[in-house]
């Protein structure tokens, strides 16, 4: 269990390695470490970049830790704004242009995020939006098809 | 507690004289959190709680771009339209918050600004340019559990807020400064470490040249444990800060908010009649749109009318809640920080170091990560991991680390949420205090707080 210690990243065990982390002006945690305990469990090994993490930083710590999956997790109803530019600096590193990105919580001020404001996400670069609402059991579900993916790019 | 030294008045600004005020008259001051990106709704939203049936104090709450400093992004925001979920301070012109802060200003009701901010210069800058008299934070409570700053940068940035905003005397007026630190993470974090940190807060703010501060406490999962916290923090206030103006701020529930309006309504019922048992002189309230987005102008200040409700018809305890501890071990960790240095930010900063503080399930790098809380089966909060604090680990759970799992997690954070969703009405509730439903339930869902 490694949730108390987010920076050193847990030995691998299998699994994929995850970067977990939120959009620049989100301040909430519980959100991530719900999450880490959840990917885990699922038998990735997770590093978790905590509160407020700069596009920049994100983006220089998918390049260190090469990650098989990136997850933007954000309840503070900036997620659909910050995720678009986060998306965009992200998808501007060609080391970046394939990695997996998807995104999920409260992602609108007002609660949910508008259909356009899903498409707009998507344009921006993710994988995958998982808006207000969406459950745990579609995300593992997702974790599930992604590990088929890369189950089969191996073989 | 709000005056002392043989009846001497201390200096208070109009936020603490009003709070001290309505005290002394024995009634429950509320407030709520709220803030907009758009002046006039902000504006609006100051007037309406200055209105509402309550004793009330009104709040601005920054938006969460000016908390870290990303000023760019709200100029963007404010161009493009973009919602803000709060009041970009050091955005908009002081002519324009002097504007706003009248609304309240003119029904004599004091305004504080809420923001969470780790380094905030420039919104201590931007209060003195406009005269807000009081603000809320504190070097570890906006800073560990709510950034990624150094809590090194976070104490020296703090220290030098707090001696500007010590210039605020220049134009007659006492600053006040509220501690964050009886939140924390809001969940699962026992309440000695959260009275241990909010008074260790409010010994900085009077080393840094505050006179006038409020000490907090959020409300947790049981109580009669919070009842108990509420009377600790006094007794510590007592022994601690004598010489300082201050009360007492209860936040409502922090944590998983309830999804029904009913379970919401209770959860603030029973935070308005801790307020009031536990001599708290200040209720933050929340309302039953939380869980669901930033509640409305409307939400708010119906939120406001229910507690003051409850509260006119509830008394303080009787005698003091049964002790189970938490004072000792909140003094005891008081006294293992300040013998680490006679400068607490210093003090405070090698506590953490060594782990002698440690708040739970924080991911702050600073933050040595080794306690956990978790919730007993009598529904309090005690510590399973006590890593280096001195602190007493539950032997009810077999002085063994309970490893926490995702459902673990997910059913602790949501255990208030659930036994208040679920629980049936209270029994010999007086009738007279309890809102209709109705009143928030078919209140149209406004679209964007910022038209």
């Amino acid at each position: 269990m490694t949730v108390l210690a987010p920076v050193h990243p847990a030995p691998t065990g299998g699994g994929r390695t995850v970067l977990l982390g939120t959009v620049s002006s989100d301040a909430h945690t519980w959100n991530l470490v719900y999450l880490q305990l959840l990917l885990e469990e699922a038998g990735h090994r997770v590093i978790n970049l905590g509160a407020c993490v700069p596009e920049e930083l994100f983006a220089a710590e998918c390049r260190r830790n090469n990650p098989d999956l990136v997850v933007v997790s954000s309840v503070n109803g900036h997620g659909g704004t910050d995720g678009k530019r986060l998306a965009a600096v992200l998808r501007a590193d060609p080391a970046l242009a394939d990695v997996p990105i998807v995104i999920g919580g409260k992602l609108g001020v007002d609660g949910s995020l508008t259909g356009a404001q899903v498409a707009e996400l998507f344009a921006a670069g993710y994988t995958a939006v998982f808006d207000d609402g969406a459950d745990r059991d579609r995300f593992l579900e997702y974790l599930g098809r992604l590990e088929l993916v890369a189950a089969d790019r191996s073989g | 507690m709000s005056e002392r030294s043989g009846g001497v008045s201390l200096p208070r600004g109009p936020f603490a004289a009003a709070v001290a005020a309505a005290q002394a008259r024995g009634e429950l001051v509320v407030q709520p959190r709220m803030g907009f990106g758009d002046p006039a709704t902000m504006r609006a939203g100051l007037d309406a709680v200055a209105r509402a049936r309550a004793v009330t104090v009104a709040t601005v709450t920054l938006d969460s771009y000016t908390r870290v400093g990303d000023h760019a992004a709200v100029r963007r925001a404010l161009a493009d339209g973009s919602p803000l979920n709060g009041y970009p301070i050091v955005a908009h012109p002081p002519e324009v918050t002097r504007w706003v802060l009248a609304a309240a200003g003119r029904h004599d009701v004091p305004v504080q600004v809420r923001h969470g901010s780790a380094r905030p210069e420039q919104i201590f800058a931007a209060l003195l340019r406009t005269g807000v008299d009081a603000t809320e934070g504190g070097p570890v409570s906006y800073c560990l559990p709510y950034s990624r700053v150094p809590l090194r940068d976070a104490v020296d940035s703090w220290a030098r807020c707090c001696a500007g905003y010590t210039r605020l005397r220049d134009l007659g007026v006492e600053p006040h400064l509220e501690s964050f630190g009886g939140c924390l993470l809001g969940q699962l974090c026992p309440p000695s470490l959260l009275l241990a940190v909010t008074v260790l807060e409010g010994m900085f703010f009077r080393q840094h040249g505050l006179r006038s501060v409020s000490l907090s406490y959020a409300q947790q999962t049981s109580p009669e444990q919070d009842e108990e916290a509420l009377a600790a923090l006094r007794r510590l206030i007592d022994e601690w800060l004598p010489d300082l103006d201050s009360h007492v701020v209860l936040y409502t529930y922090m944590g998983v908010y309830p999804r029904t309006t009913e379970g919401a309504l209770r959860l603030l019922g029973t935070a308005a009649r801790l307020a009031v048992r536990g001599a708290a002189a200040r209720l933050i309230v929340k309302t039953p749109a939380e869980a669901h987005r930033i509640p409305t102008i409307e939400e708010n200040v119906a939120a406001l009318e229910h507690a003051a409700r409850v509260a006119a018809a509830e008394r303080p305890a009787p005698a003091e809640a049964p002790d189970t501890g938490i004072y000792a071990e909140a003094r005891t960790l008081i006294e293992a920080v300040l013998e680490l240095s006679e400068d607490v930010g210093v003090a405070l900063r090698r506590a953490f170091q060594r782990g002698y503080l440690d708040i739970p399930y924080c991911l702050h790098p600073d933050n040595a990560g080794q306690a956990r809380g978790y919730i007993t089966d009598r529904g309090r909060l005690a510590w399973s991991r006590a890593g280096r604090m001195p602190v007493t680990v539950d032997r009810s759970a077999g002085g063994r680390p309970v490893e926490m799992t995702s459902d673990g997690l997910l059913a602790a954070l949501s255990y208030v949420a659930s036994r208040y969703d679920t629980a049936a009405p209270e029994v010999g509730t007086r009738p007279v205090v309890e809102l209709p439903a109705t009143e928030f339930a078919h209140r149209p869902a406004q679209g964007s707080p910022v038209p």
